[in-house]
């Protein structure tokens, strides 16, 4: 694994605005990727996942109230990038996305495999054949049938339709793809073949991948690394190892105890009471509030501190 | 193309649509037709060419075909000329360079009814002095029927009943003084009853110069016309009933396109970008709503022009910003939310792409069956428009030939076929087109679909 940096992200904020208030979706992210490494972001529901991913490409709702921080990409800054300049420069080419729901990400009216070239034919103007010819080498890759490129999306299985998205994504062979919850709401079966090809497209193209999920089981299977979200931080980025085995943060531990374990008689634990507000967190430690080890001086911002390599926002490692 | 094919083999299934369909390929089949037979100049000749073009026309005449339909038949009108060899002429060179020139002409009359007129259209060559015509009828039992003897000028025409010494002639023979009436039928019946059977035409012609020639056109002015009639003015109704189709057609399909496409490229622009381009849209769309359509297309014809084309700009531009804005902004709101939407945005596809190439053919199901049922609404406008005196001043339309019934009292003259021709052809074209529609509708939106 080289370990040049591909992504590095400072201090990102994404606050949006709405009636009852500021949602700090996304309040003061850092972390780094390396080249043809996979990271998984987990998280409980509304933690700001999705909308870390949204900041990233840069696809903003209307309702922003603060975007800032610094994306560097390659070492290139991206935040300094118009709109128009980001997205000929950056969206697909260096970045690109499998969305959530994936499987409601084809046009319906559009044929797979025309859905396929059209980031061909948007980003490098290939004609319409030419573009056809790489959609089905990357139809191949995914294993998706060639003759489904004449389908439409409804005439697809979720778990093709994923694929095709996922297709899509690699058609421009981008370096970093981020898949936002890629097997939500696919069978067992299905998410174990997607994340298969997940690994081997990582060993094959070298891609990197940002893989958000609130599954932590299933995304074992690719993560070289984890980092876990708290109401709009960051509170922990360990290496996949100590992530899954013996978590730092007191919050991951209780996410970890959550998932059930197929061998053994502990029932899974749940973490008491429910995230905070993100229109007005909690001063101090978010996790404060439900944390089993809290002490005095959790009402106090956190430090980052770093544990053999690995990050951690919590003041029992102080 | 293989959806296409498919809507077809959909459509095939509806037998309304079928029929619908079908009357719509006449309609455009008579459409090409009017074109193809009667060029625009000639069709606008024929129509506003005045006397000379339509002289030969019966005036106010069904169509010759109500007499399968009738107890008493109606005379049928007809037009022949010397110069065309369709009257015999016969020349009878005499002493100093004198001529007699004899033209006879029979033709039956089987008819229950008088007919309108009768005319000769005389031409003649002459240097100095003119030739000198008698006229005389032979009725189907041989009597001689002395018309009148005068001398013809270059051109000259002379009618049967406005001729004076020819109704005193009659009245002295004990005919009827309607000179129609005094050829047509058997002597001294009370009431007059047709003589049927063959008569002749004979016109005894002398020239007194060596290149003086005379030809005669004669003309039976009847009381049925062709396939249409005639209206007041002698026109053949065919023409514009002809000429009607392409109009109506072009008319209807070029506002419903027109109408439909850019309400909804508008509606999707809106909807998309959002914003102050949104709220502008929409309230144009609010005034314009409360602005009296009608109105203003009165007014546009009353003060500034009637031409159709006109006419059709200001009712394409009054129909944009309409309540369709709306409800396709409404679909389009939601469609922009919808995941495929982002993921486009997300590869990078440009705003334009995303409005043309995602938000609108999510919307073509909705457009398709709308605008074919928006068609006839068109075309019955343009229609309504005629009747109230806007129709297009140079063109034969439909509607103009309602209203030149309308306005001369067609229906209380008992001149149904002036009205019912060209309201036929708008309620079958209307027919045509929301029979097509209704079914296109079942099949693009699947709600209305039977099980």
């Amino acid at each position: 694994m080289a370990d040049t940096t591909l992504l590095q992200i400072d201090n990102l904020k994404l606050h949006f605005k709405t009636g009852r208030g500021t949602v700090q979706a996304v309040d003061g992210v850092n972390f780094t990727l390396n080249a043809n490494e996979a990271i998984v972001v987990v998280g409980e529901s509304g933690c700001g996942k999705s909308s870390l991913a949204k900041a990233i490409l840069r696809l903003l709702p209307r309702n922003v109230q603060e975007y800032s921080g610094k994306v560097y990409l390659n070492g290139r800054e991206l935040m300094g990038l118009n709109d128009e300049e980001f997205r000929q420069q950056i969206r697909w080419i260096k970045m690109a996305m499998v969305p959530q729901a994936a499987m409601n990400a084809l046009n319906p009216v559009l044929k797979v495999g025309d859905q396929v070239a059209e980031p061909m034919m948007v980003h490098f103007g290939v004609k319409k054949d030419e573009a056809l010819a790489q959609a089905q080498k990357m139809f191949q890759h995914v294993g998706v049938p060639d003759d489904f490129i004449g389908r439409y999306a409804f005439e697809l299985s979720g778990g093709m339709r994923q694929r095709v998205a996922l297709a899509m994504s690699l058609v421009t062979t981008p370096d970093l793809i981020i898949l936002d919850e890629p097997t939500s709401a696919l069978d067992v079966l299905t998410q174990a073949n997607i994340f298969n090809l997940l690994k081997r497209i990582k060993s094959q193209m070298a891609t990197s991948f940002i893989l958000i999920t609130h599954d932590i089981a299933t995304s074992s299977e690719l993560a070289d690394r984890a980092a876990v979200m708290y109401a709009g931080q960051i509170v922990e980025v360990s290496d996949a190892k100590t992530f899954y085995s013996e978590p730092h943060h007191p919050y991951s531990a209780k996410l970890m105890a959550s998932v059930p374990k197929l061998r053994g008689n502990t029932i899974p634990d749940f973490i008491v009471g429910q995230p905070p507000s993100l229109i007005n967190p909690p001063t101090g430690c978010r996790f404060a509030a439900r944390c089993p080890k809290r002490f005095a001086r959790c009402v106090e911002e956190p430090p980052v501190i770093q544990l053999d390599g690995n990050l951690v926002k919590c003041w029992l490692y102080a | 193309m293989k959806t296409i094919n498919k809507t077809f083999k959909q459509i095939s299934q509806y037998p309304s649509a079928v029929f619908g369909l079908f009357i719509i390929m006449l309609l455009v089949i008579l459409a090409v037709y009017a074109m193809a037979t009667i060029p625009y100049s000639e069709a606008i000749r024929l129509w506003r060419g005045g006397e000379d073009v339509v002289y030969m026309n019966p005036k106010n005449v069904p169509p010759a075909w109500v007499n399968i339909f009738r107890k008493t038949r109606l005379p049928e009108s007809f037009a022949v000329k010397s110069s065309e060899g369709e009257i015999t002429k016969t020349v009878t060179p005499g002493a100093d360079n004198t001529a007699s020139i004899d033209f006879e002409y029979p033709f039956e009359f089987d008819y229950d009814v008088y007919p309108q007129e009768l005319m000769l259209y005389f031409t003649s060559t002459y240097a100095s002095k003119n030739p000198f015509v008698s006229i005389y009828i032979i009725t189907p039992t041989g009597e001689e029927l002395r018309v009148g003897d005068f001398g013809v000028s270059a051109k000259q025409t002379f009618r049967f009943s406005q001729d004076e010494r020819f109704i005193r002639r009659l009245v002295r023979e004990k005919r009827d003084e309607n000179p129609m009436i005094g050829i047509f039928s058997i002597p001294e019946t009370e009431p007059p009853v047709p003589q049927k059977g063959t008569y002749k035409l004979f016109v005894q012609g002398q020239t007194f110069e060596a290149n003086s020639d005379l030809n005669v056109e004669f003309v039976l002015h009847g009381q049925s016309y062709g396939l249409a009639g005639t209206d007041h003015a002698r026109r053949d109704l065919m023409v514009a009933l002809l000429w009607g189709a392409p109009i109506a057609l072009a008319f209807g399909l070029l506002a419903a396109l027109a109408t439909s496409i850019l309400s909804m490229a508008i509606a999707a622009i809106g909807a998309w970008y959002g914003g102050w381009l949104d709220e502008l849209i929409q309230r144009i769309t609010e005034v314009n709503l409360v602005l009296p359509f009608l109105a203003i297309l009165i007014m546009v014809g009353t003060f500034y022009t009637t031409s159709i084309w006109t006419i059709l700009g200001v009712t394409i531009a009054l129909s944009i910003f309409t309540g369709a804005v709306k409800s396709y902004r409404a679909v389009f709101l939601q469609v922009k939310e919808s995941t495929y939407i982002e993921a486009a945005k997300a590869y990078g596809a440009s705003n334009f792409r995303i409005v043309f190439l995602y938000l609108i053919p999510r919307m073509i199901p909705l457009l398709i069956p709308t605008l074919v049922s928006a068609v006839p609404a068109y075309v019955f406008l343009e229609a309504s428009l005629a009747l109230l005196g806007l129709g297009d001043p140079v063109l034969p339309t439909w509607g103009k030939v309602i209203n030149d019934a309308y306005s001369n009292g067609a229906l209380y003259k008992e001149q149904y076929y002036w009205i019912l021709e060209p309201a036929v052809l708008l309620m079958i074209t209307g027919l045509g087109f929301a029979m097509l529609g209704f079914a296109l509708d079942r099949i693009f939106n699947p709600r209305l679909r039977g099980i």
